[in-house]
């Protein structure tokens, strides 16, 4: 049995690296297909989005969808990428049931946007950087129900032509966890600029993932492709299951063959599919119907001048202006929505800020825990960020405690009720009058004379205990610095 | 006054105007022409009650003085367009029943300037082959015989159908197709004008696709006026054809001056090929003359990469008809044929749907593109095909206008040239370069053979100097005074 530690497998007859590449498949936005008018929205009755040109009448010829050619040059900019300002379109043939044509409109040696880089944040903190290959624009095929009728397929065409981007990392990755680190910040990126909504479960992202192993330092082996792969987990099981698998062959002796496995979520295993008779010569060239694609550099830079923040600049600016570390800052810009959210939260309404330290905890803490009870986004969130921030300004205030401010916010998130309101109305307004609270300290200390006389002889510990009967006697609602400080005095 | 079918179409457009006769009236005479051709077999759907409500319409129309270019003239169109409702068959099994729901966009324009639909034309099954002879709906006969000899004659091809039913003076004019000569072949096998435009002039949008990149739909008509009307009306850009060129549409009509003064005629050296008839060659010659005694000046030029255009056609135009073609599959529409699994169900659908000469070419094709053979054929024909642009683009520059033979030989009979596909091929060798470098270019008929065959001259032109090239071509019309008529002709 092999044991996998990271980027290494540890074989029997000595440590084999992974080396990971991926082929990503992300659904363009856009209210239109890649080269016809029909709709593109997920879910439609079957076959009531198909125009002329995606059913492939005769005569029908494609016009390019401006839409989707910017989104992919925004995708190009925001994967630092080279935007090609000449590309061409090809037929890759080959015959289907779900591809009407006979061909699908691809790009092959001229694509759209050419190299470029996508930096992973790894769960630790680190960095890595990956190389994107390229970008080209090619169109969806259509989908076969064979599960409809004992012995006909049905073909629903409404995804036939719809606009993909299909985005290829260089061979950069060495494990699993940064096979997902990379999936994670490319789905990112792309709903950063709004070019692919990333959603896996519904398609509009798909993964194939090249996979090899070889000894540290020895030459590229032989890979595998494993094909769509709908989530992130079973990227990262398809790619343990299959090194694994490699390993075992070559240490056994045999040899890795180059083809394209299919994963199985069911079993956890992936397998060859690629029978004889589907062994495609794809006959590429370019489409006749359509002209090179050509733009200016001045078309590029209208593009880039409506490109927003992306991830990695808001998290060096979270930790350059708001003192994050590493980590929280990469956990608050992964979604555009968390940033935007910890981004009003800090800086409050009418000009006031608020902690940014406290914030990023409260958000990745209490509000994340909050919505993953819930199952909600932080798009349809219990507690607005100004409702949070109120709340965040009674601790500030010494209106309450940050102990009792987690209850007040289970209970916002219950009832919805702003923090004030609950305070006021379950009487938890701290108490900070200290007349109160050395009234009360003198009454636990005098309940206790012999933990005071341990205490004097030593047992600094005991401190928490006393602590912990002042609150227990007012409730918890004893401002916990006042009370800290006239604890000490009085045992002195 | 002449009988309503043996009227050209500006004549016609002339009588309509001053109420000689009706729309209805000449689309009614020609019903009778199209009925009386049957034998022909150029019709493979005759539309007589739609021609009837569009001639109604359109003799309304100039009642309300709204009477469009072609207002009111009856012709045919070619089984490549598709016509909303109307069978569309490309000459072929496999789009058996096939009813677009769609309407071509050439056809479109036609309608809109008052044109008259008599049917759907014949045609070589999806415009391969130059005699009418790979249709599924049957051979085309050519009106003309031979001088004492009744065998029937191919009319040429692919638009053949079209040929034979202009010039047996069955419709005013009629839409074609060119992909290699398609147009103007089947123009000079049977004594009419054919004009190929310039690539990107009429949209595809509509027009069943044979190899893209070449394709291009045109006007056949019986004189070069004709021509120029029909092309005013059928050229346009199409948004919807990424390919239709956003140009103007000039009065081709306001450029039939007939002076040529000063012109320079570019005759090239290349097309002087082995074997030609001395007939040919006499008639080129005396085209020449003609040219040059209305002011002319001709020019000896070169086309050096003439000789490759035959093989870089038949590289390219399978490729893409290979990859055109896929879509007749039996999935969605036409013939289906059963079979256990999809890829029988493919296989005996276009076993039995496709002709030889279309397997033939997708044969080809598929073989050019295939992996190991890309960069020796296709590639290599691409590289070619931009020499032979070259090559007249170099030429353009001393010359206004080319002049060659339309073809190198005169119509054959059904059954000649059938069991040697290459020398069916080399029909089209002085048409093809001219596809190939996306030019225009006319044949106009000049004269006859010996045996009594009409004879075409071609004039190839600059990109988009349509106009050039009909005002050549109607002062070669003029000189030759082409007024020999087929055997078969109606009324």
């Amino acid at each position: 049995m092999t044991e996998t530690n990271g980027s290494i497998i540890e074989g029997r007859t000595g440590p084999w690296e992974i080396v990971l590449g991926l082929e990503v498949h992300a659904q363009v936005v856009s209210n239109a297909k890649l080269f016809s008018g029909a709709a593109t929205e997920f879910g439609a009755e079957p076959n009531t989005q198909v125009s002329l040109v995606d059913a492939a009448m005769p005569g029908m010829l494609p016009v390019i969808n401006d839409v989707c050619v910017e989104q992919a040059v925004k995708t190009g900019l925001g994967l630092k990428a080279q935007i090609n300002k000449r590309s061409v379109f090809d037929r890759k043939n080959y015959f289907y049931a779900d591809l009407p044509a006979g061909y699908q409109i691809s790009q092959y040696l001229q694509p759209i946007v050419g190299e470029g880089t996508i930096i992973l944040d790894l769960p630790d903190g680190r960095t890595r950087e990956v190389g994107i290959t390229r970008l080209h624009l090619e169109q969806d095929a259509g989908k076969s129900l064979h599960d409809q009728h004992p012995t006909k397929t049905y073909v629903d065409l409404n995804r036939c032509g719809v606009a993909l981007m299909e985005i290829v990392s260089e061979p950069d990755m060495r494990s699993a966890e940064e096979a997902a680190a990379y999936l994670r910040k490319l789905r990112s990126i792309l709903r950063y600029l709004g070019t692919c909504d990333g959603n896996m479960e519904q398609g509009s992202l798909r993964c194939d993932v090249n996979v090899s192993v070889r000894r540290p330092g020895e030459p590229y082996g032989t890979r595998c492709e494993i094909k769509n792969v709908n989530s992130i987990r079973f990227v990262s099981q398809a790619i343990e299951y299959e090194a694994r698998r490699q390993v075992e062959l070559l240490e056994e002796g045999g040899t890795v063959v180059q083809e394209t496995r299919l994963f199985d979520s069911g079993r956890g295993v992936t397998r060859s599919m690629r029978s004889k008779e589907h062994a495609h010569d794809y006959r590429y060239f370019p489409d006749p119907d359509l002209l090179p694609l050509e733009f200016d550099d001045a078309y590029i830079e209208r593009i880039r001048a409506t490109m927003p923040e992306l991830p990695d600049a808001k998290k060096a600016r979270f930790i350059a202006d708001y003192g994050l570390s590493a980590y929280d800052a990469g956990v608050l810009v992964a979604e555009q929505e968390t940033a935007a959210y910890y981004e009003a939260l800090v800086e409050g309404e009418g000009g006031k800020t608020r902690d940014p330290k406290m914030a990023a905890n409260w958000v990745i803490g209490e509000l994340f825990g909050a919505l993953n009870r819930a199952g909600r986004t932080i798009q349809d969130s219990p507690v607005s960020s100004a409702e949070l921030g109120g709340l965040l300004d009674l601790i500030a205030d010494d209106t309450i405690s940050g102990r009792i401010a987690k209850d007040v916010f289970a209970d916002m998130v219950e009832t919805g009720k702003p923090a004030g309101e609950i305070v006021e109305a379950k009487g938890l307004r701290q108490v900070t009058d200290s007349g109160a609270i050395d009234s009360m300290i003198d009454e636990v200390l005098s309940r206790n004379a012999d933990k005071v006389a341990e205490y004097k002889a030593g047992k600094d510990k005991l401190f928490g205990f006393f602590v912990g009967q002042v609150m227990k006697a007012t409730g918890g609602k004893a401002n916990p610095k006042l009370l800290n400080e006239r604890l000490r005095e009085k045992l002195q | 006054m002449a009988a309503l079918t043996d009227l050209t179409m500006a004549a016609a457009l002339d009588a309509l105007s001053k109420g000689e006769f009706s729309a209805r009236e000449l689309t009614e005479a020609h019903i009778a022409a199209v009925e009386a051709a049957r034998p022909l077999n150029a019709f493979i759907t005759e539309t007589p009650d739609r021609a009837l409500a569009m001639a109604e319409a359109s003799d309304t129309r100039r009642r309300n003085g709204e009477a469009s270019p072609m207002e009111g003239l009856p012709i045919a169109i070619k089984d490549l367009f598709c016509t909303e409702g109307v069978l569309t068959t490309a000459g072929s099994h496999i789009l058996d029943g096939f009813t677009p729901p769609y309407e071509s966009t050439v056809t479109t324009n036609l309608w809109r300037a008052g044109a008259v639909m008599l049917g759907k034309v014949n045609m070589d099954e999806f415009a391969m082959g130059s005699s009418n002879m790979t249709s599924y709906y049957g051979k085309v006969e050519n009106p003309w015989r031979r001088k004492g000899n009744n065998r029937p004659l191919v009319p040429g091809g692919s638009s053949g159908g079209s040929a034979t039913a202009v010039a047996a003076r069955v419709a005013l004019g009629a839409t074609g197709t060119d992909t290699g000569g398609s147009i103007r072949q089947p123009a000079a096998f049977c004594g009419i004008v054919g004009l190929k435009p310039t690539y990107g002039r009429c949209s595809r949008w509509g027009i069943v696709a044979f190899a893209s990149s070449l394709d291009q739909a045109g006007p056949m008509t019986r004189t070069v006026r004709d021509a120029a009307i029909m092309l005013g009306a059928m050229a346009g850009h199409d948004p919807k054809d990424s390919t239709s060129v956003n140009r103007p549409v000039p009065d081709y009509k306001a450029a039939l001056t007939g002076d040529i003064r000063g012109l320079k005629v570019g005759i090239p050296t290349e097309y002087r090929v082995d074997g030609m008839p001395a007939e040919i060659e006499r008639l080129w010659a005396q085209g020449i003359e003609w040219l040059k005694a209305a002011g002319a000046e001709p020019v000896e030029i070169s086309l050096p990469h003439t000789k490759y255009a035959l093989p870089t056609y038949y590289i390219i135009a399978p490729a893409e008809a290979s990859s055109n073609l896929a879509r007749y599959d039996g999935v969605r529409f036409g013939l289906r044929e059963p079979g256990d699994s999809l890829d029988a169900m493919y296989e005996a659908t276009r076993a039995a749907g496709f002709g030889t000469e279309v397997k033939r070419r997708v044969l080809i094709g598929t073989y050019v593109l295939s992996a190991g053979y890309y960069d020796a054929y296709y590639l290599k024909a691409q590289r070619l095909r931009s020499l032979i642009a070259r090559d007249f683009t170099q030429a353009f520059e001393d010359v206004d206008v080319i002049l060659t033979p339309s073809t190198p030989n005169t119509a054959f009979a059904a059954g000649e040239k059938m069991d040697d596909p290459v020398a069916m091929y080399l029909n089209d060798v002085f048409t093809v370069p001219v596809n190939l470098a996306g030019l225009p270019g006319i044949s106009v008929p000049a004269g006859l053979s010996e045996d009594g065959l009409p004879l075409g001259l071609q004039l190839i032109g600059r990109a988009f100097d349509e106009e050039t090239v009909l005002k050549v071509g109607e002062v070669l019309e003029t000189a030759a005074n082409f007024t020999a008529r087929p055997g078969h002709q109606s009324a």
